[in-house]
């Protein structure tokens, strides 16, 4: 088995007082979808934010690509080819959609291909093209959010719970977005407390609990056993919205 | 008795003690101890300053407030003693008129000011308050019928008060008016002094300390951050407004120099911040050896610029009106390196 | 945090009420310019006041973009901002003072070069002042702003202190290029060409400004940092050399506006930028901090009234911009056009 594209080995945060990521070891294999799976509050947004330098890790090493990125500032990792899209999408709301997606590409223009697929994925987007994103919808701002970490190649993609908060019409077409990521071999690392998604999507699972990494491996198995799923997260995925 | 009036805040370090004890006798005794004319006018400045620095520190250091609008307060209470002084006319009911009016009004206008941006941002309140202070200077220097402009104020205060009046020699020394004021300034320093401890000491206090530290965390346990901020803010205000009008009794003149300047301001920060913030006895140590370094430091830079004649820059540098440049240097120092200032120092050192 | 709830689009569908509230801060000033001409009743002291007004508000903005923008990016304020204006005035100056021969010179062409010549070196030479301020005085305090406001007062003071040391204690006075005294008439005002000078220039420099944050890609970082931050280093951006880059520029300005200043006033003193620093705070503040429009609005606003109020009751002045300040705080206490934090 090749090298995983990210490897957390041990990792400690703290966040003031709070001793929040108690050793977390994780591995995302490339070309894979892994889920984040766990309770609310046991440090999944945490361990992205680690991962991407927002949070320093006070303990343990991240590799990523085979490069020690520990100790690399946030844009640093960026640059490296990490793509992130945070809980609460971070969108630029006094720039308009397209200044959003120009900012989205750092490495160069936008290529009209990328823009193109983005267009099919998220047609409100072309409508709104020219508009403040501040004046979108929810959906329309977290369809947003996805778009802009599609603007260019990324070797991992990070991604805190896309369909939180979102009409079931928007989230089969995140779904949709995400599973045609994931079929153009993105690897990608992903929180999502929609179990309907999350099995559809997930390749692997890790599930966390308090700080750390409790359970690792196969979604299917884990979707197969409603026991484990109670024991792990306190509930099932069938009795799950 | 000692730890009831000092609310129970002692000194903690020997040295920081033993420098208290002194500058409190020294000022205690200053007519017997230092005669003169001119170490007397030093003596009540550094009451003066001690009460109006440690004012402020309530704010600065115990609230983490910065305010630019303190020597505005400062002279709201000499002004209103002047004026007091000047139309209802010499006696000591003017004096009390003057001296309630100001601290009033300092009251109402830190309540004003701090209703407008310390609801929005603490850091609006730094701005705000630069800007109304100078408003307000100028104002003072425009309004010259009612304010003697930038000539300032001479008027009476009562016989009592002043050198004319005689009660005889103790020790060797001519006992006048001006001594007695003096003790009145002395007394009156001293006892807002304790209060202002008793204030920083109190449950009032240590939520000010609280929202300093984490004012989100203090919201959060459910006290309302800006009260807190505009009831310390309004009492800082009017104990430097009664420090203006103790300067106003004892100088018997005011003007914008004297009770207005951004320079005061400035020195009143540098005190603050040399003697350590959020003390209380920071104010001491800081007023009294910047009083000491304004008052004789400009002579020594003097005579240093004197002997570095003929080298390049460095009597432009050590030119005594160039003072302000070393408490400047002085000034981002210790903000860097002894952010508690010198008592921190002392204490820590213990 | 959490999301809206997801509807139809709200796109295209601000109420009336709603756009008016958007287009509000922009209207105040024609309203103000009304006012000032039903206030004074004769058009040739209004037109003579109006072009002034606009001439010192468009200074107060070039003093003042630097420093909303700084502090919008790195929320951090700046007190020692004053001090760039100052030493712009004094380098400017000193460059204008050492060539007699082209500021005399009866020629456009010579005194224009001179100008800018003066204005090229006021704003390097600031700039890099300004890169010092940041790596020596600023940099140390950062998310501390209590700290932050006493170490740039205490910078503040001591480049203050340095203008005397390096040109005296006193006060310099000088006098326009040739080709920049006196004054034109028009519609039987007398307008002096300087300040019609001066509103042009402050309009290019605006118009400039704005070019760069709306349409370069340098200038989309700037305007999305200053909202948040961090998205703008996890899309890979390096915040810290932008900001550097937005400081040393926003001390360039100042540099800039404290030599049309000294044009303005003929005399300049070390306190100028202490001085002027009150209005910058006044107009950053009404603006809205963090937003160069805002401070673009805000700064024609005080300079208008500054001057309006000047004529009709001199000794009101000052007070007049602290009473447009409380009145524009009641109706928005965040300023006019406060950049939304999307944290």
């Amino acid at each position: 088995m090749s090298e995983p594209i990210l490897q957390l080995t041990g990792v400690e945060t703290d966040i003031a007082q709070y001793h929040i990521l108690q050793g977390v070891d994780l591995a995302v294999p490339a070309g894979q979808v892994t889920m984040l799976l766990g309770r609310n509050g046991v440090g999944k947004t945490t361990t992205l934010k680690t991962i991407m330098g927002h949070w320093r890790a006070r303990a343990g090493a991240i590799r990523f690509a085979g490069e020690d990125i520990t100790a690399l500032p946030t844009p640093a990792r960026a640059r490296a080819g990490i793509g992130f899209v945070p809980e609460d999408m971070g969108i630029f709301t006094d720039l308009t959609v397209e200044e959003n997606m120009i900012l989205a590409a750092a490495s160069g223009p936008l290529e009209p291909a990328r823009l193109e697929a983005v267009f099919a994925a998220f047609p409100p987007l072309r409508t709104f093209w020219k508009s403040e994103a501040g004046n979108l919808s929810g959906g329309q701002k977290q369809m947003l959010s996805i778009a802009r970490v599609m603007a260019e190649e990324r070797r991992l993609y990070l991604i805190d719970e896309p369909t939180k908060g979102l009409a079931p019409a928007i989230v089969s077409t995140m779904a949709r977005a995400l599973r045609e990521l994931k079929a153009a071999g993105a690897s990608i690392l992903l929180v999502e407390q929609n179990f309907a998604v999350a099995r559809a999507l997930g390749d692997s699972a890790a599930v966390m609990d308090d700080g750390r990494i409790v359970w690792t491996g196969a979604m299917a198995e884990l979707a197969a056993d409603a026991a484990l799923q109670e024991r792990l997260m306190g509930l099932s995925m069938e009795t799950a919205r | 008795m000692l730890n009831t009036l000092l609310s129970g805040d002692r000194p903690r370090s020997l040295v920081l003690t033993a420098l208290l004890l002194g500058v409190l006798i020294s000022l205690a005794f200053a007519p017997f101890l230092f005669p003169g004319v001119r170490s007397l006018e030093t003596a009540a400045t550094i009451c003066i300053f001690i009460l109006l620095v440690a004012s402020y520190d309530l704010l600065l250091g115990y609230t983490g407030i910065v305010s630019f609008a303190h020597t505005m307060f400062f002279g709201l209470g000499a002004y209103g003693v002047a004026l007091a002084s000047t139309h209802v006319g010499r006696g000591w009911g003017a004096l009390a008129l003057g001296t309630l009016a100001g601290a009033l009004a300092a009251a109402v206008l830190a309540l004003v000011i701090g209703l407008f941006s310390l609801r929005v941002r603490a850091i609006f309140f730094a701005m705000i308050t630069l800007a109304v202070a100078s408003a307000v200077a100028v104002l003072v220097s425009q309004l010259y019928q009612l304010t003697g402009g930038e000539d300032g104020l001479t008027y009476r205060i009562p016989r009592e008060l002043t050198p004319a009046f005689r009660l005889g020699e103790v020790f060797g020394v001519r006992i006048t008016g001006k001594i007695l004021n003096y003790y009145l300034i002395f007394f009156c320093c001293l006892a807002l002094f304790l209060l202002l401890l008793r204030v920083v000491n109190s449950p009032f206090g240590r939520v000010l300390q609280a929202v300093r530290e984490n004012d989100f965390r203090a919201e959060a346990i459910g006290y309302r951050v800006v009260y807190y901020r505009i009831t310390a803010t309004c009492l800082s205000a009017a104990v430097a407004a009664l420090a203006g009008s103790l300067y106003a009794i004892w100088l018997r003149y005011v003007g914008p120099d004297t009770t207005l300047s951004f320079e005061i301001m400035l020195d009143i920060l540098l005190m603050v911040v040399i003697g350590g913030m959020g003390t209380m006895y920071g104010a001491v140590l800081g007023a009294v050896i910047f009083v000491l370094a304004q008052n004789y430091l400009q002579n020594l830079m003097g005579v240093a610029a004197d002997a570095a004649t003929g080298l390049p820059l460095l009597p432009e540098l050590l030119d005594p009106n160039r003072w302000l440049l070393w408490l400047g240097v002085l000034f981002i120092l210790s903000v860097y390196y002894f952010p508690a200032g010198i008592v921190g120092r002392l204490r820590a050192g213990r | 945090m959490s999301v809206a709830p997801d509807h139809t689009p709200r796109m295209e569908r601000l109420r009336p009420a709603e756009r008016l509230g958007q287009a509000a801060p922009y209207l105040l000033v024609p309203v103000l310019v009304l006012l000032g001409w039903l206030a004074i009743g004769s058009p040739s002291s209004w037109l003579t006041l109006t072009v002034s007004g606009l001439a010192m508000g468009m200074m107060i903005f070039v003093m003042a973009s630097g420093l909303t923008l700084v502090f919008g990016l790195m929320d951090v304020i700046n007190f020692g901002h004053g001090a760039f204006i100052s030493l712009g005035a004094f380098l400017g100056i000193s460059v204008l003072l050492a060539l007699p021969g082209w500021t005399a010179a009866d020629s456009l062409a010579l005194n224009l070069t001179a100008v800018l010549l003066a204005i090229a070196v006021a704003m390097v030479l600031t700039g890099l002042v300004g890169w010092g301020f940041e790596r020596v005085i600023v940099r140390p305090v950062y998310g501390a702003h209590l700290k932050q406001i006493l170490v740039t007062v205490g910078g503040l003071i001591v480049i203050e202190q340095l203008i005397h040391v390096i040109w005296g204690p006193d006060e310099i006075f000088l006098t326009r290029p040739e080709a920049l005294k006196g004054a034109v008439t028009f519609a039987g005002a007398a307008l002096e060409k300087y300040r019609i000078l001066a509103v042009g220039f402050g309009l290019v420099i605006f118009v400039a400004m704005r070019l760069v944050l709306r349409r370069t890609k340098i200038g989309l970082i700037v305007r999305a940092g200053v909202q948040n931050g961090e998205m703008v280093e996890t899309l890979g951006y390096r915040l810290r050399l932008v900001f550097i880059g937005v400081f040393i520029a926003g001390s360039a300005l100042a540099g800039l506006g404290g030599v049309m200043w000294a044009l303005y006033q003929e005399v300049i003193t070390a306190g100028m930028g202490e001085r002027m620093m009150i209005l910058v705070f006044i107009v950053v503040i009404i603006g809205g901090l963090g937003s160069v429009e805002g401070a673009f609005i805000g700064a024609l606003l005080v300079g208008l009234l500054q001057n309006y109020v000047a004529f009709l009751e001199p000794k009101l002045a000052l007070v007049s911009n602290i009473g447009l300040m409380t009145a524009i705080l009641m109706w928005r206490p965040q300023g006019m056009m406060p950049v939304v934090k999307a944290k």
